[in-house]
């Protein structure tokens, strides 16, 4: 890969898995499948897919903050929720015109990224980390849950948005693309899941080379061992400040994706059953890389729908056995783990060759 | 001229004075031995240069800088480097990469790569620069942890317990080492409790009791000290 721009050739490094011809190809080949895929199913089928795509984007906000950034956040289904409301709020009040919903979703995840700013600030600088980080963002995303759920009366309202309590906002435009000859609107099939494929695209490989530069060591550097990274003169707080931005951003994609899907957001998006699951998708899936985590939620998610079918109880006993499991058996995780078994494979026979 | 210099540093936790009062002078040039029983300090003394901890009272100048409400990235901007006690190396990641990690702020792309591979050279890791740094021997590990802290060509070197866990054969390497580097213009300021690299590399000694600096000078004059002898080096060849 020397031909390439530099940072180009950051999309294969020591902190993501998969490198070489053979990985590419096979990472080209599945992206082929995923876009030849809509043309050989129908519109509910897919429009379900856009549904666990849209997810993935908080579980590698997960991987990063926690997977690379060694910081286990609880909370991420705040700025889901915060990027989700804000982008309700702003098409509801000024329609869906002129591409605005795009705008909107840019200023929702600004929104949820700001916010995350100010969280981050007071919890990096105010030195609270290890549990105590977990406790402070699962409390905070509980608070706005509990405060979104007493919001049903009239009064509650942001212009022409009402806050609707449990009773969820609705309504909200779906994403519009402006086009000259009539307006795109991307409904929650073949449209939106384009676009959405392509948004995962551009986040995963611009994650991929975030995580393999210069950055991308310093995080990995202060989740093995923060005292010496900043003895190497490294701003410590700062650089997780801006990882949990860079994390509550990708949450925030999540959130306003779900709510322009299903044209609809409730306060349990925030609740407790909410923020545990990305958890386990990426503890599952392998925590510390990109790839596991992306493989490893998708897997979940279908799983645990298949047995939602037999009732969501079960399914929900399920992901518990599911995490205790892993952690008993492959404590980095399961794709990850089954990865590493492949390239470690693929090393020894390449070696037999020679 | 003084390079580093502690002014009348106090910290206590609660009731317990850890430092008391500390004035130490250190030159630009030497190398400075901090030696004293267990719980005399000196590590807390590394922790409050370093900006680990806030002193309750007193100043630390560096280069003639007032440096005391300095975050501890900002003192290693200004030419500190530390090896800790407990090898503070990057566990989980590759010897090459904890190289690459110490360097980086530095240098970029091609003068990173021959950076990284001098430093392998030196540290006699290039066989190993590809295995994760956790799975080194105990040695190896104290030898990267201080290609890191020289690796930002500090003015002056903080070193505790560099040979701690080494063979005599590997602390006379390291007190070369050392050496090698003051030759080039490091100040070093080393905790150490094995009597023989003091005596191989030390110019200066300082000896820390409860807290308070209890007698300096040449290797000779402390050791021919008896007050010294009775704190210190009478326990240690009891």
């Amino acid at each position: 890969m020397n031909g390439l721009p530099g940072f180009l050739r950051r999309l294969e490094g020591p902190q993501t898995v998969g490198r070489g011809p053979a990985f590419w190809i096979t990472f080209a080949i599945v992206f082929a499948i995923a876009c030849a895929y809509p043309l050989f199913s129908d519109g509910y089928t897919v429009g379900n897919t856009v549904y666990f795509f849209v997810w993935v984007f908080i579980a590698l906000s997960l991987c990063v903050i926690w997977g690379y950034g060694g910081s286990l956040s609880f909370g991420q289904t705040a700025f889901f929720g915060i990027a989700g409301y804000s982008y309700g709020i702003l098409t509801l009040n000024f329609g869906s015109a002129y591409g605005f919903t795009l705008a909107a979703l840019v200023l929702a995840v600004v929104i949820a990224a700001l916010f995350a700013l100010l969280l981050g600030y007071f919890m990096f600088f105010g030195r609270i980390a290890g549990v105590f980080l977990g406790i402070v963002t699962l409390a905070v995303t509980l608070m706005l849950e509990r405060f979104m759920a007493q919001t049903a009366g009239p009064e509650w309202r942001i212009g022409a948005a009402r806050l609707n309590g449990f009773n969820g906002m609705s309504a909200m435009p779906p994403l519009t693309i402006p086009w000259s000859g009539g307006d795109i609107v991307l409904l929650a099939d073949i449209g939106l899941y384009y676009a959405v494929l392509g948004l995962l695209l551009l986040v995963y490989l611009g994650l991929r080379i975030l995580m393999n530069s210069s950055f991308g060591n310093v995080i990995v550097a202060i989740r093995e061992n923060p005292e010496r990274a900043e003895m190497l003169g490294y701003d410590v707080r700062k650089y997780q400040l801006i990882t949990f931005v860079i994390g509550a951003a990708l949450a925030g994609i999540s959130g306003v994706l779900y709510t322009a899907w299903g044209q609809y957001i409730t306060p349990s998006s925030m609740g407790m059953t909410a923020a545990a699951l990305p958890l386990i998708w990426v503890a599952v899936g392998g925590r510390s890389d990109l790839t596991s985590t992306v493989i490893g939620t998708l897997v979940v998610l279908a799983a645990f729908q298949a047995l939602t079918i037999y009732g969501s109880q079960y399914a929900l006993v399920f992901m518990g056995v599911l995490l205790v499991l892993t952690v008993l058996i492959a404590p980095n995780g399961l794709v990850l783990g089954a990865m590493n078994l492949i390239s470690r494979l693929v090393a020894r026979r390449s070696k037999g060759d020679v | 001229m003084a390079l580093l210099e502690l002014r009348g540093l106090n910290k206590h936790f609660g009731g317990l004075h850890v430092t008391n009062s500390v004035d130490l002078v250190l030159e630009a040039g030497e190398i400075h031995c901090l030696i004293g029983p267990n719980g005399a300090g000196k590590s807390t003394l590394f922790r409050l240069i370093l900006g680990e901890h806030h002193p309750g009272s007193g100043d630390i100048l560096f280069a003639g800088e007032n440096i005391t409400a300095l975050k501890p990235f900002a003192r290693i901007h200004r030419g500190l480097s530390v090896k800790f006690q407990v090898p503070g190396v990057f566990k989980g990641l590759s010897v090459r990469q904890n190289l690459e990690i110490a360097l980086q702020r530095t240098h970029r792309s091609v003068e990173l790569a021959r950076g990284i591979d001098r430093l392998l050279t030196f540290l006699n890791l290039e066989a190993e620069q590809m295995q994760t740094a956790g799975n080194l021997s105990h040695g190896q590990k104290q030898w990267l942890e201080i290609g890191m802290a020289i690796s930002l060509k500090p003015q002056l070197l903080l070193l505790d317990e560099p040979t701690a866990g080494m063979s005599p054969e590997e602390t006379h390497q390291t007190g070369e080492m050392v050496q090698r580097l003051n030759a080039d213009g490091m100040t070093v300021l080393a905790i150490e409790h094995d009597m023989a690299f003091v005596r191989q590399v030390a110019q200066r000694v300082t000896v820390l009791h409860l807290g308070q600096v209890f007698a300096q000078g040449s290797i000779d004059e402390i050791v021919a000290d008896e007050r010294v002898a009775a704190i210190y080096l009478g326990q240690a060849h009891a």
